[in-house]
C-alpha cells in the first residue's frame, strides 16, 4: 500500500473526490430547487398571501385610529372613571366633522355598532347634525344623543383605538369584551357560532363514522375479489368520485325532496301516507345522506390501497390455528386495516368539516355548517373581520388533522383513482 | 371470493348476507346517478318520475330541456367561460406542476417533505377558506372580477393534483433508462423526447385531466371572486338548483355524468397504457 491515508482520491481532472461530489451534489440541489422555485413562488403569491391577509383581516382594527384620530390622541391618558374632558368632546366633533365631509364614516360606525349596538345610528345622526353643534361640546353632543353620556361608549373608544383586535375571534366563539375589558358570553339569543362550530364537529363525526361502516365491507370485497371482477365493481366507486359535486347533489335533492323520487316510490307501495311524506332534506338528515355519499369513495380508496396488500393467507392461517372467523378477523385482520381507515377517516373529516356547497343546499336551517357562515358574513351581513376569524379557526383545526395526517401516512402516499 | 369448503352453515350465511350488504352500498354509490338520467328526459317541468314515465308512455318523455340548454344563451356562455377557465388553468397548472415534479423527484431536494406539504395544502384548506382569503387579496390587487384572477385561482387549486400523479409517475421511473439511452448514442434532447416523454405523459395527462375537472366544477371561488362576466358552468347549475325553476338542470347533470365516464374510460387507458409501457403487464 503506496498511497498513505493522508493523500485524498482524486478524481480524473485532479480535484479531490469528496469535493468534485460535494460539488456535484449541491449543483443538482440547486438544479432541484429551480426547478421547483416558479411553482413556488406562484402559490405563494396566488395562495399564499391571500391566507395571511385574511389572517392580517382577522385582527386588523384601522377604524377607529384613522376615523377618531384626534378624538384617540384627546383620550391619552384618560382613567375611565368619570366622562372626559370637553377637549375630547370638541376632538369628536371635529372627527365626525371631517368624516361627514369626506363620507367615510360608514367603516367605523359599523365596525363600533359590532361592539355597541345602536352605535351606527348615534354617529349617523350626530354626523349629520354636526356643523349645527355649538360649543361647548360636551353639552351639545349629549343633548344630540345621550350615548355621548355613557362612560361605555367612550371606554369603547379608547379599547379600539388600538390597531389589532381579538374581537373578531371572541365573536366568532360567541364571546364578547364588556366595557371593562372582560372577556363575557353573548346575550343568549345571540350565541350562534359556538352551536355551528359543534355541529360541524359532530356531524363531520358521524359522517366519517357512516363512510367507515359503508366502506369497509366494500373495500373488503374489492380487496378479495379476482382483478377482473374487482375493476368491474371499482367502476361504480369511481363513477361517482369523478361526477360533478353539484350533479351529485342535485340528484340527492331530487330523490329526497317531499316531491321526490323516494317519497312518491312510498307513497306509490302504500307504506307512507300522502299527507305524511318524510322530510328528508332541508335539514340534518338531508345534510348526512348527501355528504356520506359524496364522501364515500375517500374512505375506500384508502381502505382498499391498505386491504389490497394483505395477503389472505394470514386468515388462513389464523383459522387453521382455531380461530373462529370473527375472532380471526378481529385479531389478524382488522388491525392491519387500521392504517386505511386512520387514512380514510382524517381524509373525510378534514373534507368534511370543510365543505360548503352541500350543507348549503341540502342542509337547511338545522343541517348548516360553520362554512356557512363564513359565506353568510362575506356576503350578507359584511363583517369580513369576523369571517375571516371563524375561517382563520376553521383553518387552524384543519391544519391540525392534516398535520397528523402527514405524520401518520405522509401526503406523498396519497393515490388518486 | 369464495367460500372456503371448511365454512360452516353458519359462514355460508353471513357471506351471502356480506355481499347483499356490499349489494346495497353499490346500489347507494351508484343508483343516484342512474335515476337522474331517466329524470332529465320528463316532458313535464318536475323533478320526479311523471305517471306517463312510469307507464313507457312516449309522450312523457321529451328532450326539451336539453333542447332549452341549448337554446340558452345563459347556459352556452356558462359552458364558453368554464372551458377557457378550465383551458386555462389546466395548462399553468400542468406546466408549472410538472416541472415542480421534475424537481421533486430529484434525489437531492433539500426539504421534499416540507415542500411537498405546501405544495399539496390547496388541495387541503378548505375551499370556503381559500374564496374568502382569495377574495380579499385579489379585490386589494384589482384581480378579484377578472378572467385572469379566477385562472390563477384555479390554476393553485389545481396544483395539487398535477404534482400528486406526476411526482407518483417519476417515482416508478427507471432512471438506468436513461443511462441506457446515453450508452447506445442518444444525446440528452433525444433521449428526453424518445426515452423520458413517452413513460412520463399518461402520468402527466391524467394530472391535466385533475387539474381541468378540478377547475371545471369548482364553484366557491367562482362565487367568491368572479364577476357576472366570468358566469361559469357551476355556478349557473348552483343557481338553477337554489331556484329549482326548471329541470334543465337534470339535463345539464346527465351530460356531465356523462362526462364523467368519458373521463373515468381515458384515465383508465391512461394507466393501463403506462403499465404497458413500463412492462408490468402484457398488452
Amino acid at each position: 500500500m503506496s498511497e498513505s491515508p493522508a493523500a485524498p482520491l482524486r478524481t480524473a481532472d485532479g480535484v479531490p473526490l469528496k469535493v468534485s461530489l460535494r460539488r456535484t451534489v449541491r449543483r443538482s440541489k440547486i438544479k432541484a430547487l429551480l426547478l421547483v422555485a416558479p411553482l413556488l413562488i406562484f402559490l405563494f403569491i396566488a395562495f399564499l398571501m391571500p391566507l395571511f391577509e385574511m389572517l392580517w383581516r382577522s385582527v386588523d382594527n384601522p377604524e377607529v385610529s384613522t376615523h377618531l384620530s384626534r378624538t384617540v390622541s384627546a383620550l391619552e391618558g384618560w382613567n375611565g372613571e368619570s366622562l372626559p374632558d370637553e377637549a375630547a368632546f370638541a376632538a369628536l366633533a371635529e372627527d365626525l366633522r371631517e368624516g361627514q365631509q369626506e363620507r367615510n364614516l360608514g367603516l367605523l360606525s359599523s365596525r363600533l355598532n359590532y361592539e355597541k349596538s345602536g352605535m351606527r345610528s348615534t354617529i349617523s345622526r350626530t354626523a349629520r347634525r354636526v356643523d349645527t353643534l355649538e360649543p361647548p361640546y360636551r353639552a351639545s353632543l349629549i343633548e344630540v344623543n345621550d350615548t355621548w353620556g355613557e362612560l361605555d361608549t367612550w371606554k369603547l373608544i379608547q379599547r379600539e383605538a388600538s390597531p389589532y383586535t381579538i374581537s373578531y375571534y371572541l365573536a366568532a366563539v360567541d364571546l364578547q369584551l364588556s366595557p371593562d375589558g372582560e372577556i363575557v358570553k353573548v346575550p343568549e339569543h345571540m350565541r350562534i357560532h359556538a352551536t355551528l362550530f359543534w355541529r360541524t364537529l359532530w356531524m363531520s363525526a358521524v359522517i366519517t363514522g357512516l363512510t367507515l361502516l359503508l366502506g369497509y365491507p366494500v373495500a373488503f370485497l374489492l380487496a378479495s375479489l379476482p382483478a377482473r371482477h374487482s375493476n368491474l365493481l371499482m367502476i361504480l366507486v369511481l363513477l361517482p368520485f369523478w361526477t360533478s359535486l353539484l350533479v351529485r347533489t342535485t340528484t340527492w335533492i331530487a330523490i329526497l325532496q317531499s316531491q321526490g323520487v323516494l317519497n312518491d316510490v312510498m307513497v306509490a307501495l302504500g307504506l307512507i301516507a300522502d299527507e305524511a311524506r318524510w322530510q328528508m332534506i332541508h335539514n340534518k338528515l338531508g345534510t348526512i345522506i348527501a355528504m356520506t355519499h359524496i364522501l364515500l369513495p375517500f374512505m375506500i380508496l384508502p381502505l382498499y390501497s391498505v386491504m389490497k396488500t394483505i395477503p389472505p393467507s394470514y386468515m388462513r392461517a389464523a383459522r387453521s390455528l382455531g380461530g373462529k372467523p370473527f375472532l380471526s378477523f378481529r385479531r389478524v385482520y382488522f388491525p392491519l386495516t387500521i392504517p386505511g381507515i386512520a387514512a380514510g377517516g382524517i381524509l373525510v373529516f378534514i373534507l368534511s368539516i370543510g365543505y360548503y356547497i352541500t350543507p348549503a343546499l341540502v342542509g337547511g336551517q338545522s343541517g348548516r355548517f360553520i362554512t356557512n357562515y363564513i359565506a353568510y358574513h362575506m356576503q350578507t351581513s359584511l363583517n369580513w373581520g369576523l369571517a375571516a376569524a371563524i375561517a382563520s379557526i376553521l383553518l387552524f383545526v384543519v391544519i391540525i388533522c392534516y398535520l397528523v395526517f402527514n405524520r401518520l401516512i405522509g401526503v406523498d402516499k396519497v393515490k388518486l383513482g | 371470493m369464495t367460500i372456503p369448503s371448511y365454512a360452516t352453515r353458519g359462514e355460508r350465511i353471513w357471506h351471502y348476507v356480506f355481499l347483499g350488504i356490499c349489494g346495497l352500498v353499490f346500489l347507494f354509490l351508484i343508483g343516484p346517478l342512474l335515476v337522474i338520467i331517466p329524470l332529465s328526459f320528463n316532458a313535464e317541468p318536475y323533478f320526479t318520475f311523471s305517471k306517463a314515465m312510469l307507464s313507457f308512455d312516449p309522450a312523457g318523455y321529451s328532450l326539451r330541456w336539453y333542447q332549452d340548454f341549448f337554446t340558452s344563451s345563459e347556459w352556452l356562455n356558462a359552458i364558453k367561460n368554464s372551458f377557457i377557465i378550465g383551458i386555462a388553468s389546466t395548462f399553468l397548472a400542468t406546466v408549472l406542476g410538472t416541472v415542480a415534479a421534475l424537481g421533486l423527484s430529484s434525489r437531492h431536494m433539500p426539504a421534499r417533505g416540507a415542500i411537498m406539504a405546501l405544495l399539496i395544502s390547496p388541495m387541503v384548506v378548505p375551499l370556503i377558506i381559500s374564496a374568502a382569503a382569495m377574495f380579499f387579496f385579489f379585490s386589494k390587487v384589482n384581480l378579484a372580477q377578472t378572467y385572469v384572477g379566477v385562472i390563477l385561482a384555479h390554476t393553485a387549486l389545481g396544483i395539487p393534483f398535477v404534482i400528486i400523479t406526476v411526482t407518483a409517475t417519476l417515482s416508478s421511473f427507471d432512471t438506468t433508462l436513461i443511462r441506457a439511452a446515453h450508452s447506445l448514442g442518444a444525446n440528452p434532447t433525444r433521449t428526453f423526447f424518445k426515452v423520458v416523454l413517452p413513460l412520463v405523459t399518461p402520468g402527466v395527462v391524467s394530472g391535466a385531466l385533475f387539474a381541468f375537472i378540478t377547475s371545471f366544477d369548482e364553484v366557491v371561488v367562482v362565487l367568491f371572486i368572479a364577476g357576472p362576466e366570468q358566469r361559469t358552468m357551476p355556478i349557473q347549475m348552483w343557481s338553477g338548483i337554489r331556484e329549482q325553476i326548471s329541470p334543465t338542470i337534470l339535463a345539464v347533470a346527465t351530460m356531465l355524468v356523462l362526462l364523467s365516464m368519458l373521463l373515468l374510460t381515458t384515465l383508465e387507458l391512461l394507466r393501463r397504457r403506462g403499465e404497458r409501457l413500463r412492462g408490468l403487464s402484457p398488452g
